[in-house]
């Protein structure tokens, strides 16, 4: 019964209204920033700032396209975040959200390197730092309610439901507006499945979205290695232990010999 | 037990120690005052650098000599490295203090280090690492322990250590094999990310390989260092029993990378000219041929320990720039896609560099003040 979001990016209009909504939810200050001759702001996803809309303006023909990309958590299935973290600090509840205690978490920020998106953010400036990255409003969830960005959309930009009706209204989307969207859900099967999924107009890499991310479950990879980790431990004790031993019996044969 | 008193306590050189420590002490306060992001230069696009890169990696790999040296002699009973036990088995002792040092200072919450003691998540090579590391230090801790408690004249626990110790040593290599491993394996999450010059599943036993050879050649670099400054006579069988060992451990490592490159991302790949190719063409060239060939063509019947100085130094260096670029180098590319970067604050290099020092700078004083090095025949 995971909950999960699809993201058409032909709907957005850039209010940022989302972003807005995310930071009061979330009791998230504003953070200074300057001119850097673009509309996104901040430039970053920061600790202060858990969803953002970065603009995209394209030149066509001499037309400017413009494109307007939510950028929070995607809640991947089964995230390499909570599979690194070695505290249990992040979990992926059962009803979807990627969920942060910071009462376990130790500040070590493997999981903003195993991100491969580069979600997670870090406290920097704190003296007694914690990690923050969207939580999908998992408490409002839990209470039935709609995540804050969600709730505020004027354009019905995000579509909310079960991760199989949304990825089924993604799919009918694109098959019954032929010519509308490029034939790719960004999300379906990056990282091994996301929980938020885009759906856009503009090729997705023509839009900053991460295209090396590997289409692959990632905590796999690394419990193939774990996995291995007793039987390592067994081969070398018997590697050691019977050196050990023949080299000792080689030593008494010496001695042996010598009498 | 007399001091050694070749080891001159105040030369210029631990003058320079001292204060290269007390800087670095007074910047450690002003990290954990401030934070991360005053003492560093790292962001949310950076989250890791020099500490874990060549602080924790580095460091950890440094200290393969301990399980080696302590293997070879208790398990294999190879009685002529008895001599360089003790050494050695101190120097991993000490490097893992340091990289527990590091990675306290690199945690958001220091005072939160045992967490991973008692919140177990078996999923995580971070995980996996902590518990190695608690055991290791642990390990390491009883195998030196015989220095000081000879020092305090304590037979009794001399004694005792010696009847468990090659059930300890056993344990402790077996830690260090898959502690070694494991520190790649922290990369094997980001295939994505890193560069495929270093990216591959087999970097675990890449990672455990490497730290064989840098392990073998620190521990010869100090038996020739620790031989000169205190004066006492330095054991040629030992000085090319360890070169050869390290010939054989880069010829098996050299042929691992080039089969991981020609089979990865293809041999041009090395040749492409980039940031991350030419690192790796200077870890390749610098950190393994040049060495193999250095150690491999010095001259046996001068009995020459100058020969193989150079070839161990350039072992030392290219393990650790192989830490820098799987750790940074290789990734640069990656998290520097929307503009941010990285090059380590004055700070952390500080702070490294008096952790080295530091190191360097207790060893001096366990060979000044206790009984560090002994004779072949010893009873430990």
């Amino acid at each position: 019964m995971a909950k999960s979001v699809l993201v058409d990016l032909t709907r957005c209009i850039g209010c940022r209204g989302c972003q807005a909504a995310c930071k009061e939810w979330n009791e998230r200050s504003a953070r200074k920033t300057t001119f850097r001759g673009e509309y996104s702001n901040p430039p970053r996803l920061n600790s202060d700032t858990y969803t953002r809309i970065r603009f995209s303006e394209k030149d066509d023909k001499g037309k400017p396209v413009w494109s307007f990309i939510k950028e929070q958590c995607l809640h991947c299935n089964d995230p390499a975040c909570v599979s690194v973290c070695p505290v249990a600090a992040l979990t992926k509840s059962a009803a979807g959200p990627v969920v942060y205690n910071y009462n376990r978490c130790i500040g070590c920020r493997y999981c903003m390197l195993s991100c491969p998106f580069q979600i997670p953010t870090f406290e920097w400036d704190s003296a007694q730092p914690w990690v923050q990255k969207c939580s999908f409003c998992s408490e409002r969830i839990n209470d039935g309610l709609l995540p804050a960005c969600v709730k505020v959309c004027p354009t019905t930009t995000m579509f909310y439901g079960e991760q199989k009706e949304v990825l089924a209204e993604a799919k009918k989307r694109i098959a019954d507006n032929p010519g509308k969207y490029i034939n790719h859900i960004y999300g379906e099967k990056e990282a091994g499945g996301t929980s938020w999924m885009y759906i856009s107009n503009v090729p997705f890499d023509q839009l900053g979205f991460r295209m090396d991310v590997p289409q692959v479950n990632l905590a796999n990879i690394t419990w193939d290695y774990i996995s291995k980790v007793p039987a390592l431990f067994g081969v070398v004790l018997v590697a050691g232990a019977g050196s050990w031993i023949i080299t000792r019996r080689n030593e008494a044969e010496k001695k042996e010999g010598q009498r | 037990m007399k001091n050694n008193h070749e080891v001159k306590m105040m030369t210029p050189f631990t003058i320079l120690l001292l204060f290269v420590i007390g800087l670095g002490a007074v910047l450690v306060i002003y990290r954990l005052a401030n934070g991360l992001g005053a003492a560093t230069n790292l962001n949310d696009d950076f989250p890791w650098g020099l500490w874990i890169g060549f602080d924790m990696l580095g460091g950890i790999a440094m200290a393969a000599g301990g399980f080696l040296i302590a293997g070879a002699v208790y398990l294999l009973n190879m009685k002529k490295y008895k001599p360089i036990v003790r050494p050695a088995v101190l120097t991993a002792f000490l490097g893992y203090l340091l990289a527990i040092i590091a990675l306290m200072l690199d945690l958001g919450q220091p005072h939160r280090i045992w967490h991973p003691g008692v919140m177990w998540q078996v999923h995580s090579v971070m995980w996996v690492i902590a518990m190695h590391v608690i055991f290791y230090t642990l390990t390491l801790a009883i195998e030196a322990s015989p220095v000081l408690f000879e020092k305090l004249k304590w037979q009794n626990a001399v004694n005792l250590v010696n009847k468990i110790i090659v059930p300890v040593v056993l344990f402790g290599v077996m830690l260090s094999v898959l502690h070694q491993s494991s520190l790649g394996a922290l990369y094997l999450i980001v295939p994505g990310k890193l560069s495929p010059l270093w990216a591959t599943t087999f970097l675990p036993y890449l990672f455990l390989a490497s730290a064989v050879m840098m392990g073998l050649s620190m521990v010869s670099m100090e038996a020739i260092v620790s031989a000169r400054a205190f004066k006492h006579k330095i054991d040629f069988g030992i000085i090319a029993g360890l070169a050869k060992g390290c010939i054989i451990a880069l010829s098996i490592y050299l042929v691992l990378k080039l089969y991981f490159l020609a089979t990865g991302p293809g041999i041009g790949a090395a040749f492409a000219g980039t940031m991350e190719s030419n690192m790796y063409l200077l870890e390749i060239i610098g950190g393994i041929i040049l060495p193999l060939a250095i150690l491999a063509g010095r001259n046996k019947k001068a009995e020459s320990v100058n020969g193989v100085v150079l070839g161990h130094i350039l072992v030392i260096a290219g393990v650790l720039l192989n830490r820098f670029n799987v750790s940074i180098s290789g990734l640069y590319g990656f998290q520097s896609a929307t503009g941010s970067s990285y090059f380590p604050s004055m700070i952390e290099l500080l702070i490294t560099l008096a952790l080295v020092a530091l190191g360097i700078f207790v060893y001096m004083l366990i060979a000044k003040y206790f009984p560090l090095f002994q004779e072949a025949n010893a009873e430990y």
